[in-house]
C-alpha cells in the first residue's frame, strides 16, 4: 500500500496556520515580509510577548494573518497605539506595521515624534511606491516618472518634489546610542530577516527600530513578474539598501 | 441670601488673579462658600485680565453673573470691557493714577483711588495689586484683615521667610489699600 | 498598581482641572496620556506633579490624535488609562473615539469645553455637546456625563471609570473652561468609602496563558468585509447599549414637580438655572429645572414626564441648541410649547434666566 504523505506548508511558528489562502493579491510583497517578520520573531522566540499593530491601506489584511496579538487600527494610526500599549507595558515588543503612505503621509508625524522619543518599539514602512489599497494613487515614495492613478503622466517633481526616503529621514533625528534604522528589500529576503532579527533584538534591549521595506505591487505597477522585479531593482539604486544606524553592541 | 459678586479686572501682569486668589482662600478658609473664576484670553500676558469672584453664606448657584457688587478697574482697557458688569447698585472702584478716563456707568457709588501713585512713591511698585487688595476688603466688608493676612501667609509665606521686611511691606501695602476706601467714605 | 492619595475625607478648595487629576487618582487611574490644549492643560499640570507620589504613568504626545491612540494602546495593554482634551483637540481625537466605538474598548476622556467654531475661545462654552456624544463616523455609542461643578466633577470622573469597564462604551466627563478654571471647595473621597468598587481592568493583547498552548492569539479588528457583517456587529451593540441605557441614565430635577415654566439646561448652565429657579419662586413664578446628567444616553421617561406636566419649556445653552436638538427628538409627540434662551460660547447667568421666564410668563411660548 502506498502511503500518502502529506506535509503541512512550512510557515513559521508566529504566522496563522488557520487563515488559508492570503488575501493579499498575487505577487504581493506583503507575504514575503509578513513570513520574514514571522521567522525572526521565532527565532527570537518572542512570540509571547509581542503585540502587532496594523495600519490601514493593505497592511491591514495583515490583521489576522500572524499568530500574535494583533490590534488593527486607523490609517496612520498604529504608531501611537502600539507606543501607547508599550509605555504601558514595559515588557511587550511592539511592532507598527504599515506602508508608505500611513507612515510618510497621513501619520508621518507619528513616525517622527516616536523616533526622536526612542519608543520601545518596531516600526516596519513597507514602501511599494503607491497607495494599493485605493487604487494606485501617488504616494509620497512614488519613483519619478511614476505612473499612478494621480500623476496619470508620470510623476513630475518639479509639482510633487522628490520622493521622501524615510529611513535617511529616521537615522537623522534618532538617537544614534539607541536606534537601529535600516532600509532592506524583498528580493533579498535572508537578509530582510536577520534585518528584522536585528531590529526586533535591539527593541528587546530597549531601543527604537526602523526598517523600511522595498516592496512590490505587481497589480498597481501593471507589470509581469519580470518587470515587476525589474522595477524593484531600479528602487533600489534610487532608495539605498543599507543599515543606517546600529547601536553600538548589537549582534 | 448673602452673597458678594466682584469682578476685579486690570492689565496683565498687574497681579489681578494674585489677589483674587488670595481673596477667595481667605474666605474659604474664613467658612464662607466661595467660586472663582479667571477669565483668560490666548495671551499668556498683555491682555486684560478679569477675576470673577464670589463669597457667599449658601451653597453659590450660578457661576457667572450678569452684574457685580463691586468692579475693580485698573486700566483703561478694564473700564472698557467690564462697564457690563455695571447695574444701579454696584459699587465701582478705579485708579486714577493709571486710567485716563473716568468710568462713565450709571452706579450707586463710586470710588477713585491712586494705588498705583502711592505704591510707586510710598511703598514698591510690587505691592500695588496688594492695596487693591485691602480696597477690595474695606469695600466688600465681609472678610476679617486676619483672614487676608492668613492667605497671605498661605500664598506668599515661602517668600516673606526668605525675606522678612516683605511680609511689612506687604501688611503695610494692605493696610494703606483699606484706609482709602475708609478715606473716601468720610467723605 | 498606583497608590491613592486620598485615603480619607478631604475637603479641599481647588480648580476643576485638579479635581479631576484627583478624581482619575482615586479611581485608580493607571496612565495619563495627553496634549497640551486650554482649558484642560491642568489635568496633565496635577497629574505629572503628583506622579512620584502616585507612581502612575503619563506620557505627552505630539498631539490629541496621539493621545486618542495612545490611550486606546495604554487600554488594550490593561491599564485603566485616559486622556483630556477641548475644542479643536476633540475634534481631532474623533479618529481615536470611533476606534473605541467600534472596538468596545474603554476609553475615558475629559472634554472640558471651550468656544467654537474653530480656535474661538479658550474660555468656556457648551459647543461640543454634540461632537462629543456624536462626533465620529458612526452613531454614538458613547456615555456621556454633563457636569455642573467640582463636586460632579470628581464623583463623576470615578464614575466615568466604571461606567466604561462594565459596559465598554467610550465614556466622557463633559465639562468646560468655567469648570475646569473655576475654584471652589470639593470633598475628596477614597471611593470605597462610599461602596464604590472600582470595575477590575482586563488585557485585551498580551493577557493571560500562551498563545497555541493556553490559547488562540487575539486579533481585533474595526474593518469588515460586508455591509451584513457589519450591520449583525453593529445591531448587537445598540441593542448593549439599550440595555445599558436603562441602567446608566441619569437626571437631576430641581423643583420640577410643580413647574408650570421648566428650564431644560445641562451643565454649569443648570447652575445658574437654580439659581434663577430660587428667584422666580420668589416672585411667585413656579419655575422649575430639569438638568440631564447623562446627555447620551437620556433619561427619556422622566423627561417626557417633567415636559408632560409643564406649561412652557425653556431650553438654555451656552451653544444653540445643541442639547434642544438631542432632546426635542426625544419629545415626539409632545405638545408642550417651548422657547429658547441660547448664548453661543458665553455664560448663561440666572438674570438671564428670570429676565427670559418672567417674558414667558407675559406673552407665552407658542412653538
Amino acid at each position: 500500500m502506498a502511503e500518502v504523505l502529506t506535509l503541512p506548508p512550512k510557515l513559521p511558528k508566529s504566522q496563522n496556520a488557520e487563515v488559508g489562502a492570503s488575501k493579499f493579491c498575487p505577487g504581493c510583497g506583503h507575504g514575503i515580509t509578513l513570513k520574514a517578520l514571522a521567522n525572526a520573531i521565532d527565532e527570537l522566540d518572542i512570540q509571547q510577548k509581542t503585540v502587532f499593530g496594523c495600519d490601514i491601506g493593505c497592511s491591514l489584511l495583515s490583521w489576522n494573518y500572524m499568530d500574535l496579538d494583533t490590534v488593527q487600527t486607523h490609517h496612520g494610526r498604529t504608531t501611537p497605539v502600539i507606543y501607547g500599549f508599550t509605555r504601558a507595558n514595559k515588557d511587550a515588543i511592539g511592532i507598527a506595521y504599515m506602508g508608505d503612505g500611513g507612515g510618510l503621509a497621513i501619520g508621518s508625524q507619528h513616525l517622527v515624534n516616536a523616533t526622536v522619543r526612542g519608543e520601545r518599539m518596531l516600526i516596519v514602512v513597507v514602501n511599494n511606491t503607491n497607495y494599493g489599497m485605493t487604487g494606485g494613487q501617488m504616494s509620497p515614495t512614488t519613483m519619478p516618472g511614476q505612473k499612478t492613478e494621480t500623476t496619470p503622466y508620470g510623476r513630475d517633481c518639479s509639482v510633487t518634489g522628490k520622493p521622501a526616503k524615510a529611513a535617511e529621514m529616521v537615522a537623522a533625528i534618532a538617537d544614534p546610542a539607541k536606534s537601529f534604522v535600516a532600509r532592506s528589500t524583498v528580493s533579498n529576503v535572508r537578509k530582510l530577516q536577520s534585518t528584522f532579527k536585528k531590529a526586533l533584538k535591539n527593541v528587546e534591549n530597549g531601543g527604537f527600530s526602523f526598517v523600511e521595506v522595498l516592496s512590490i505591487c505587481p497589480l498597481n505597477w501593471r507589470t509581469n513578474n519580470v518587470d515587476t522585479f525589474g522595477r524593484l531593482a531600479q528602487m533600489e539604486e534610487f532608495f539605498e539598501v543599507k543599515e543606517f544606524l546600529v547601536p553600538e553592541g548589537l549582534v | 441670601m448673602a452673597r458678594t459678586k466682584i469682578v476685579l479686572a486690570g492689565e496683565g501682569g498687574q497681579g489681578v488673579q494674585s489677589i483674587a486668589k488670595i481673596l477667595v482662600e481667605a474666605g474659604y478658609e474664613a467658612g464662607k462658600q466661595v467660586l472663582y473664576i479667571p477669565n483668560f484670553g490666548v495671551e499668556q500676558r498683555g491682555g486684560v485680565s478679569i477675576a470673577f469672584c464670589q463669597i457667599a453664606d449658601e451653597t453659590i448657584g450660578e457661576p457667572r453673573y450678569s452684574k457685580g457688587d463691586i468692579i475693580i478697574m485698573l486700566s483703561d482697557r478694564a473700564i472698557d470691557r467690564c462697564e457690563r458688569y455695571v447695574s444701579e447698585n454696584s459699587t465701582v472702584v478705579y485708579d486714577t493714577s493709571v486710567c485716563t478716563v473716568k468710568p462713565t456707568c450709571k452706579c450707586k457709588r463710586i470710588i477713585g483711588i491712586d494705588a498705583n501713585k502711592i505704591a510707586n512713591e510710598k511703598l514698591s511698585a510690587r505691592v500695588f495689586n496688594i492695596i487693591i487688595l485691602g480696597v477690595l476688603l474695606a469695600a466688600t466688608n465681609v472678610l476679617e484683615l486676619s483672614d487676608i493676612k492668613n492667605a497671605m501667609e498661605k500664598a506668599l509665606g515661602k517668600k516673606f521667610d526668605a525675606k522678612p521686611e516683605l511680609r511689612e511691606l506687604n501688611y503695610k501695602a494692605l493696610e494703606m489699600g483699606m484706609d482709602l476706601v475708609k478715606e473716601k467714605a468720610a467723605l | 498598581m498606583v497608590n491613592k492619595l486620598i485615603k480619607e475625607d478631604t475637603k479641599m478648595f481647588l480648580t476643576g482641572n485638579e479635581v479631576l487629576a484627583y478624581a482619575a487618582n482615586a479611581a485608580e487611574a493607571e496612565f495619563m496620556y495627553g496634549y497640551p490644549i486650554t482649558p484642560q492643560n491642568e489635568i496633565m499640570h496635577t497629574w505629572c506633579k503628583l506622579l512620584p507620589k502616585t507612581e502612575a504613568g503619563f506620557l505627552q504626545t505630539e498631539d490629541e490624535i496621539s493621545a486618542g491612540f495612545s490611550t486606546l494602546g495604554g487600554i488594550l495593554a490593561g491599564k485603566r488609562a485616559f486622556t483630556a482634551t477641548a475644542g479643536p483637540g476633540n475634534v481631532i481625537m474623533q479618529d481615536a473615539q470611533s476606534m473605541a466605538e467600534m472596538m468596545r474598548i474603554p476609553f475615558v476622556c475629559a472634554v472640558m469645553q471651550r468656544g467654537g467654531p474653530s480656535t474661538a475661545t479658550v474660555i468656556y462654552a457648551q459647543q461640543e455637546t454634540r461632537l462629543t456624544c456624536y462626533g465620529g463616523n458612526g452613531e454614538g455609542f458613547r456615555i456621556v456625563y454633563s457636569t455642573a461643578g467640582h463636586q460632579d466633577l470628581y464623583d463623576y470622573m470615578i464614575k466615568a471609570f466604571n461606567t466604561a469597564w462594565t459596559y465598554r462604551f467610550p465614556t466622557y466627563v463633559l465639562a468646560d473652561g468655567y469648570q475646569g478654571k473655576m475654584r471652589e471647595p470639593v470633598m475628596l473621597y477614597d471611593p470605597a468609602s462610599r461602596g464604590i468598587k472600582m470595575v477590575p481592568t482586563t488585557t485585551a493583547l498580551l493577557g493571560e496563558g500562551k498563545i497555541g498552548i493556553d490559547r488562540k492569539s487575539v486579533h481585533m479588528r474595526n474593518t469588515y468585509n460586508m455591509e451584513e457583517e457589519l450591520m449583525e456587529v453593529l445591531d448587537s451593540y445598540q441593542k448593549d447599549y439599550d440595555k445599558m441605557a436603562e441602567e446608566v441614565a441619569e437626571y437631576e430635577e430641581y423643583k420640577a414637580e410643580d413647574a408650570e415654566i421648566l428650564i431644560i439646561a445641562h451643565g454649569i448652565v443648570a447652575r445658574s438655572a437654580r439659581t434663577a429657579v430660587d428667584e422666580l419662586r420668589e416672585k411667585g413664578i413656579k419655575a422649575g429645572l430639569f438638568r440631564p446628567i447623562t446627555i447620551r444616553p437620556l433619561a427619556v421617561k422622566p423627561l417626557r414626564a417633567a415636559v408632560s406636566r409643564a406649561k412652557q419649556i425653556l431650553f438654555t445653552e451656552s451653544a444653540n441648541g445643541q442639547l434642544a436638538q438631542m432632546v426635542l427628538e426625544k419629545l415626539y409627540g409632545l405638545t408642550t410649547p417651548y422657547s429658547t434662551l441660547f448664548k453661543m460660547g458665553v455664560g448663561v447667568t440666572g438674570d438671564d434666566l428670570v429676565e427670559k421666564v418672567e417674558s414667558m410668563v407675559k406673552s407665552p411660548a407658542v412653538v
